[in-house]
């Protein structure tokens, strides 16, 4: 105690110096406007740059949610966007009645189990039939192509997914409208062969595949892939290496496209061949 | 020592009286502003204690700045002002101390001595002051160049002063 008495009167210089200053400028900051707000300001700025740090963090921890928001803000965009209602040409009256009309419906769903290195390659997601997913819906990622839903629980949906031998789609190339079907070879996540398309056609490497829309399940114009390499076979068909665009290794949220339509459509179909 | 106080009460009025009436309303070029009210402080006795320097410098600054609205400013410079002060005493001090009864003045010490001191010590008051006036340090060189064309004007007044004090004491 005596010891620190000694060391203040040694040092009440500058301890009264500094106490004196200190108060100077706090006089100086509450009387000056000018030296108040440039105090004030540059105060402002570093705990700004402490809450940039600490919000950034915050937003870091939240992304799963954000993405979550982020994918259902996206389905109910998708669901009012002109292409997923019948265009209104084909009616002979013109009604605009968008409940009647809405040809495609989306939801979205996650990936909760996923394969690519077998030779039947499912998918499960989140959703099943409790939240409206039914057999045949289109199972797309951004625009690129996914798969088909075969199976549903109440609360789960199994996926046959692009990579699986059993799979076959409707596909065309996108610039000329030359469709074939597309299935998988079985070996290589980023590879899809598409048949069928005719030795006449002008295909070139870097062509994009697309769905034909054919089939109930896809509407037209999900991306698949681009043309890799192709060769003629044996017969008149060039068998086509796809590159798909889609990576099956990082997937994580989906869209599900639920056609509308599809039981009528099937319908007339099972009529039209019944009838042959 | 007593005997100084009316002296140096008197002094402080009349610096105060120089600095708020008379040189506030001069600025040569808008660069140039002297404050001789600094004067006060170097030529206090050289026994003055630490303390009651701070305390004195703090209340002359702020009577300055009472009367420039300057809350704080002049206040602030004064008291650096003072802090080194022993500092500077020291450090140029002649050969032999300094002798009792004597003060820090141009007719004890002589030119060479008080111009090394009170040089030193306007330039560190002038400086402070004027950086703190503007508060930043874009404009640096504006800056610099008030802070040393108003510190020469100083010390011009204050050598000038030391003149009238000689004259005065010879009387």
């Amino acid at each position: 105690m005596r010891s620190l008495l000694n060391f203040l009167l040694r040092i009440h210089f500058l301890l009264l110096f500094i106490l004196i200053e200190v108060f100077s400028f706090t006089l100086l900051f509450n009387n000056n406007n000018f030296h108040k707000a440039r105090f004030v300001n540059f105060t402002r700025q570093f705990a700004g740059n402490f809450y940039i740090k600490t919000t950034n963090l915050k937003q870091y921890l939240s992304l799963v949610e954000e993405n979550k928001r982020l994918a259902e803000e996206n389905n109910r965009l998708l669901n009012i966007i002109e292409s997923t209602y019948k265009s209104d040409e084909i009616f002979f009256r013109s009604v605009n009645d968008t409940i009647l009309n809405q040809r495609y419906q989306y939801t979205s769903a996650r990936i909760i189990n996923n394969s690519i290195n077998k030779k039947h390659n499912f998918l499960t997601l989140n959703k099943g039939s409790q939240q409206g997913l039914r057999p045949e819906m289109a199972v797309v990622s951004n625009g690129n192509i996914v798969g088909v839903i075969k199976g549903v629980s109440r609360n789960y949906a199994t996926v046959i997914s692009v990579l699986n031998l059993d799979l076959r789609i409707s596909a065309k190339v996108q610039k000329n409208g030359y469709f074939g079907s597309l299935n998988w070879k079985g070996e290589g996540y980023q590879t899809a062969i598409l048949n069928e398309i005719p030795l006449h056609a002008d295909i070139q490497r870097g062509d994009t595949i697309i769905t034909s829309g054919f089939s109930t399940i896809f509407p037209e114009g999900i991306l698949i892939g681009f043309i890799k390499d192709f060769e003629e076979k044996a017969g008149s068909f060039y068998e086509i290496d796809v590159e798909l665009s889609t990576d099956f290794k990082r997937l994580n949220n989906v869209n599900v496209i639920g056609n509308l339509l599809q039981a009528e459509r099937k319908e007339l179909e099972k009529q039209a061949e019944k009838n042959d | 020592m007593i005997k100084l106080l009316p002296r140096y009460v008197l002094s402080f009025i009349l610096l105060v009286f120089l600095q708020v009436f008379i040189l506030n309303n001069i600025q040569f070029s808008g660069y140039i502003n002297p404050y001789i009210y600094v004067l006060f402080i170097l030529v206090l006795p050289f026994e003055t204690p630490k303390w009651f320097l701070l305390i004195i410098a703090f209340t002359l600054g702020l009577t300055i700045d009472l009367f420039s609205s300057t809350v704080g400013m002049h206040s602030s410079a004064t008291v650096v002002m003072a802090f080194f002060r022993p500092y500077v005493l020291k450090v140029i001090s002649p050969r032999d101390g300094y002798e009792s009864e004597t003060l820090p003045q141009l007719r004890y010490y002589g030119a060479s001595w008080f111009i090394r001191y009170s040089v030193i010590l306007i330039l560190i008051h002038h400086f402070f002051l004027f950086y703190i006036e503007v508060f930043r340090f874009t404009h640096f060189f504006a800056t610099f160049t008030r802070a040393v064309l108003s510190s020469i004007f100083t010390i011009i007044l204050v050598l000038i002063s030391q003149y009238f004090y000689r004259k005065d004491t010879r009387r």
